[in-house]
């Protein structure tokens, strides 16, 4: 097999996931739920074998091809096609995408299986794995584009995706309505940052011509300044948007309603992750635009920063997730806008398994929680109201109830802390020697975010799995089946074997990288800033250890340990900095009100008002001339009278 | 010249010819009205599609010309003159595309006076393509005036509560605004001596000097009926009082006789006052996609939130028009049918929604999706072709548009298509906000457990619709195509003046 018959068969990521689609939504009532199941994973499969088959193509051409499809769209000067670019940077997308998601797509047999009749409606399974497929589609329309549109279509595909599955189950959440809000919210924030997409687009149309990769990226220093910094900052927002930096990350904690599966593949291991690669895909104009450059590097650091303050004060098991996820793609975003993109790419995938790693084991917990809850319950007929599976409160000492679970948790919990030799070790070291040549600064910022990381994880360990149970739920908690623990199991592996991508000395994926972008920041592995980095991982796991795991809570009731020392600031840190307060007065509530008023008092009110006057002034003028037209001959020799006269004066008096 | 071979006297008079014979057949013979009428609509779709056969795309010039002089008015000529390009290729599809599903909507929502409706029904559709065809200003007068008789009693004879208010105003509206626009069209006729549009386009200096003024006098006519901000008021209440298949019409259709008014008529004949009021337009314009995006958003009957995204999906049209860019004004033609298209599927959506609860009022929906899981789906993928997501035809409308108009000389800054991206977002507000008071969040009405969902009518009638939404979202090329040529043609004639003026 040669790169020129592997290359061509790139359009197979998007169309075997599609196949998929197809097959389940023609055969799925036929099929049953295994079948159902089957088809799906077997379609990401398909998608990563794929994808393998194009890195090995890439191996013996490691420049990659460019290989058009159709056209697509094609208007005077305006030329764009559904085109693919299969190069290191792609297929290494590919790979984590098809590749977390065939194990995702595995462990939903088993988790929807249970989801879906806890949730009381088992026919929602085959939709599942229809808007599964479908988002891995997408995602890979979006990595394999070869022009910023195509790329676009992928970009609002994905949130598409994520609209439907945090909407899964639409009639539940807060008020019935909590579920649905959250779509709506993810898909009209990720919209705020694609208006940056797209005017950087349009920008760019008019400063190049075109949209395309290979046409754009070569000549990115031939734009003028102004032109170029306009496209990096509307990117930039694009970022914001999608990979939830601040200012738009507020989407993301809400998207937790989704299914954890879909927390796990597209809020957290692949669809939020897009805006790394977008930068690190157009990293040619942002090398062109300094200013753009450390916007993106001060955005990251600074959400980095910001998310992993907030991670610490939830009760939420997810949505510490969530925050953590949100800061380590600071940490990425960072990265990239330093130009170290082998580092950010690098925490990329390492990210990807151990964060993927740590929504499943949270998965598998809720599951574990929720069979606890009912075996409680049939023992002791009826339901505690109020009962929430993810609240870490109610759990405890799950280690012994779940130990499969724990011990895939626990090696994910370190990766992300930054524990060696786990992967997320080595990524993050990558990013933090890659900051610390680029601004000291950023470098501090980074390490504070490091520590809080393996605070938190620390204090997530401790409350999820040591200690008593603190509720019956966590007491009759039980282990997941197979389905669900061995894909658990390969994560885990790969969370903690994953650094090998990149170790010191060897540079795989930096030589492979290579090929298609050329770093701007070079770091190697400076053992000083690694010493550091792991003293601050393993400090932040102490200190966490100290506070939650030495003396254990016993009683779901019991004040947080780091709210008895924070006080005030607790409050502040749990509830998210009020930011989703300040952007609903600032902007929901506004808007909502400036519509009323529109479609109120000026839009009836006036316009319509001045219509409905202007034939109401018709009518009294055709009341006045029908008045004058009442019959009476003498009053007619009587107007004509006067009017002779009338004209008689002006004659005269001309 | 063998007229009957034509197709374009086909595609015009088969739906009157249609309408004469169903008005032969007995009152009480339902079904044989309707399927004579569907029949008619039919063949108009197929002659449709035999002009579209002979179309040829490579050109941008009126194509299949017919011309016969018809009468003599003070010694000036009127012709009976049809035509076709590209642009006015699409509206017609677009027309005997959409017409046989309105028909079938009213299948079952429109019980009473059933011939007395598919009369009016096939007579609008003649006058329709009529406006689309006509290349004489009488003529094509005489077609916009006369849509305008029919809509009146479909709204005011099958409409709902207010319908009376409703179809007076839009009658009322509409005509005031077509009278400057036949004072105009006489002035020009006086002054060339003719009143064909080829022959008036040709000599279009002739009445150069007064141009800013015979401008407006059309461009009233057609803001009005587009609708552009502040003028449009009547169609919100036209639209909530018409019968679904008259919605669909009107939305589809009529309102593109107003942005196909100003690319055939105001754009080639007055090109300096086009530049001229460019700017202010397109100011108009944008004002609009956000107007009518705001106000959707706070409406709480479905089909007043769907009317009012009528003026903000417009505002783009009008937007791509005035930018006057290759791709602007392409993605504008293209926006055109990919409005009529959506709104079209949306209005659809809601009369189905009418027909099953009698209310438009969507605090009595919620949670439905769960009891008609098809109608949810389908009505997902239209709300999303509405939002302009990306595979949907509004994306790549959108996008040329904005794509063209951000560099547009004729605006001059970038800040009209700025601010009309984000008509973008507040798309996706209250798309995503109609979308999730009807069908998401939990069965609020215990009435709604048990609405059924589509029948295979109602499939059928979507189903056409939605494979147009994708095959332009997916595969635009065929359809840019035929605008392509037609577009420079028309920006050809217009941007010189440009040159000159500057």
């Amino acid at each position: 097999m040669t790169a020129e018959t592997l290359f061509p068969l790139v359009p197979w990521v998007v169309l075997i996931p599609l196949a998929g689609i197809l097959i389940n939504l023609l055969a799925g009532r036929a099929l049953g739920e295994r079948g159902v199941g089957l088809v799906a994973s077997l379609a990401a499969l398909g998608s990563f074998a794929v994808s393998v088959l194009l890195a090995v193509g890439l191996a013996q051409q490691p420049e990659g091809q460019s290989l058009l499809l159709a056209r697509w769209m094609s208007i005077g000067s305006l030329n764009v096609d559904w085109a693919f670019r299969v190069d290191t940077l792609s297929v290494t997308m590919m790979l984590v995408v098809s590749g977390v998601g065939t194990l995702i797509h595995i462990y939903s047999i088993g988790y929807m299986h249970d989801d879906t009749r806890h949730n009381g409606d088992p026919a929602r399974f085959r939709r599942f794995f229809l808007y599964l497929n479908l988002f891995i589609a997408a995602m890979m329309v979006l990595v394999s584009a070869d022009n910023y549109l195509m790329m676009f279509v992928g970009w609002e595909g994905v949130g598409l995706c994520s609209y439907l599955l945090i909407g899964f189950w639409f009639e539940k959440g807060e008020a019935g309505l909590g579920n649905a809000r959250a779509a709506k919210k993810a898909f009209v924030v990720n919209r705020i940052g694609d208006l940056g997409f797209l005017i950087a687009m349009f920008t760019m149309f008019w400063a190049f011509g075109s949209l395309s990769f290979g046409e754009v990226l070569p000549r990115a220093a031939e734009a003028a300044p102004a032109v170029l910094l306009a496209i990096t900052l509307f990117f930039l927002l694009a970022v914001t948007g999608k990979s939830a930096q601040l200012p738009l990350f507020t989407w993301l904690p809400d998207a937790m309603a989704g299914p954890t599966p879909v927390s796990a593949l597209i809020h957290a291991a692949t669809m939020v992750t897009a805006g790394v690669y977008l930068v690190a895909r157009s990293l040619p104009i942002f090398a062109a635009a300094p200013a753009a450059q450390s916007a993106v590097l001060w955005v990251g650091a600074l959400t980095a920063l910001f998310a992993a303050t907030i991670a610490v004060a939830q009760t939420d098991i997810k949505r510490v997730l969530a925050f953590s996820t949100i800061s380590q793609l600071g940490f990425m975003v960072a990265a990239v806008g330093m130009g170290a993109v082998v580092a950010g790419m690098f925490h990329l995938i390492t990210h990807a398994f151990f964060k993927a790693l740590l929504f499943l084991g949270a998965g598998s917990v809720i599951l574990g929680m929720e069979r606890g809850h009912e075996r409680h319950a049939q023992a002791h007929d009826g339901h505690h109201g109020g009962f929430d599976p993810q609240d870490m409160r109610f759990m405890g000492g799950l280690r012994s109830r779940m130990p499969v679970t724990f011990w895939v948790y626990l090696i994910g919990g370190l990766a992300l802390a930054g524990v060696a030799p786990l992967s997320g070790f080595f990524s993050k070291d990558e990013i933090l020697a890659a900051a610390e040549q680029v601004s000291p600064a950023v470098f501090v910022v980074l390490l504070i975010a490091a520590l809080l990381t393996a605070f938190y994880v620390a204090r997530q360990l401790a409350l999820v799995f040591f200690g008593q149970g603190r509720s019956e739920a966590a007491r009759a908690a039980t282990e997941s089946s197979p389905v669900i623990t061995v894909p658990l199991g390969i994560l885990a592996a790969l969370a903690a074997v994953g650094g090998a991508l990149n170790l010191p000395g060897s540079h795989l994926l930096g030589d492979w990288l290579h090929h298609t972008v050329e770093p701007l920041v070079e770091a190697g592995f400076n053992p000083l800033t690694a010493g550091i980095a792991l003293v601050i991982a393993l400090a932040g796991l102490g200190l966490g250890w100290l506070l939650y795991g030495r003396s254990p809570l016993t009683r779901a009731e019991e004040p947080d340990p780091l709210a008895v020392r924070l006080k005030g600031l607790f409050t502040w840190l749990r509830r998210k900095w009020y930011v989703d307060e300040i952007y609903n007065a600032l902007f929901v509530t506004p808007y909502t009100r400036l519509s009323q008023m529109l479609a109120g008092p000026v839009d009836q009110g006036l316009i319509d008002g001045v219509v409905n006057g202007a034939g109401g002034m018709a009518r009294l003028l055709g009341n006045l001339g029908r008045s004058l037209q009442n019959g009476y001959v003498r009053s007619y020799a009587l107007i004509m009278l006067v009017g002779v006269a009338l004209i008689f004066t002006f004659l005269l008096a001309r | 010249m063998n007229l009957s071979n034509n197709p374009l006297l086909w595609v015009t008079f088969l739906p009157l010819a249609g309408a004469l014979l169903v008005a032969l057949l007995p009152d009480a013979r339902r079904s044989w009205i309707r399927w004579t009428a569907m029949a008619a609509a039919l063949a108009t779709f197929a002659a449709s599609l035999w002009l579209l056969a002979g179309f040829d795309p490579s050109s941008g010039q009126m194509q299949m010309v017919i011309q016969v002089p018809w009468l003599r008015v003070a010694g000036i000529s009127i012709d009976f003159a049809l035509g076709v390009d590209g642009i006015t290729l699409l509206m017609v599809l677009l027309t005997a595309f959409l017409v046989p599903l309105a028909m079938l909507s009213a299948w079952s929502g429109v019980r009473e006076r059933v011939k007395g409706f598919m009369i009016l029904f096939l007579l609008l559709e003649t006058g329709l393509i009529g406006v689309f065809l006509a290349l004489d200003l009488v003529l094509f007068y005489i077609f916009w005036e006369f849509t305008l008789v029919p809509m009146y009693f479909l709204i005011g004879l099958w409409g709902y509560s207010r319908r009376i208010y409703a179809a007076l105003k839009f009658f009322i509206f509409t005509m005031f605004g077509s009278l400057l626009m036949l004072l105009a069209i006489i002035f020009m006729g006086l002054q060339a001596g003719t009143f064909n549009y080829t022959d008036l386009l040709a000599q279009r200096e002739l009445f150069a000097g007064a141009q800013l003024w015979l401008f407006f006098a059309f461009a009233l006519a057609f803001a009005i009926k587009v609708p552009m901000f502040p003028l449009h008021t009547w169609l919100p209440d036209a639209h909530v009082e018409a019968p679904t298949a008259g919605s669909v019409i009107l939305a589809g259709i009529m309102l593109k006789m107003g942005a196909y008014g100003f690319l055939r008529y105001n754009l080639p004949l007055f090109p300096e006052a086009t530049l001229r009021a460019a700017p202010w337009l397109a100011g108009l314009a944008v004002v609009g996609i956000l107007y009518g995006a705001a106000t959707a958003f706070a409406q709480k009957d479905a089909k007043r939130l769907v009317a009012y995204s009528s003026v903000s999906h417009l505002g783009f049209v009008m937007l791509g028009i005035f930018a006057l860019t290759q791709q602007s004004v392409a993605g504008g033609v293209l926006q055109m049918v990919n409005h009529g298209l959506s709104t079209g599927a949306l209005f659809l959506v809601v009369g189905m929604l009418y027909e099953r609860r009698h209310t438009r009022d969507m605090a009595a929906y919620g949670g439905i999706w769960k009891v008609v899981p098809v109608l949810g789906a389908l009505m997902l993928a239209v709300v999303l072709s509405s939002a302009a997501l990306p595979g949907t035809n509004g994306f790549v409308g959108e996008f040329t548009i904005l794509l063209g108009s951000f560099g547009a000389p004729a605006l001059g800054t970038p800040w009209f298509a700025g601010l009309a991206t984000v008509g973008v977002i507040l798309a996706a507000v209250y798309l995503l906000h109609l979308y999730e008071r009807l069908f998401l969040g939990p069965l609020t009405h215990e009435e709604n457990r048990q609405m059924p969902d589509l029948n295979l009518r109602e499939v059928l009638i979507l189903v056409p619709i939605l494979v147009m939404v994708f095959w332009i979202g997916l595969y635009p090329q065929p359809f840019l195509d035929l605008i392509n040529p037609s577009v420079e043609t028309l920006l050809q004639s217009v941007l010189p003046a440009a040159v000159a003026m500057h």
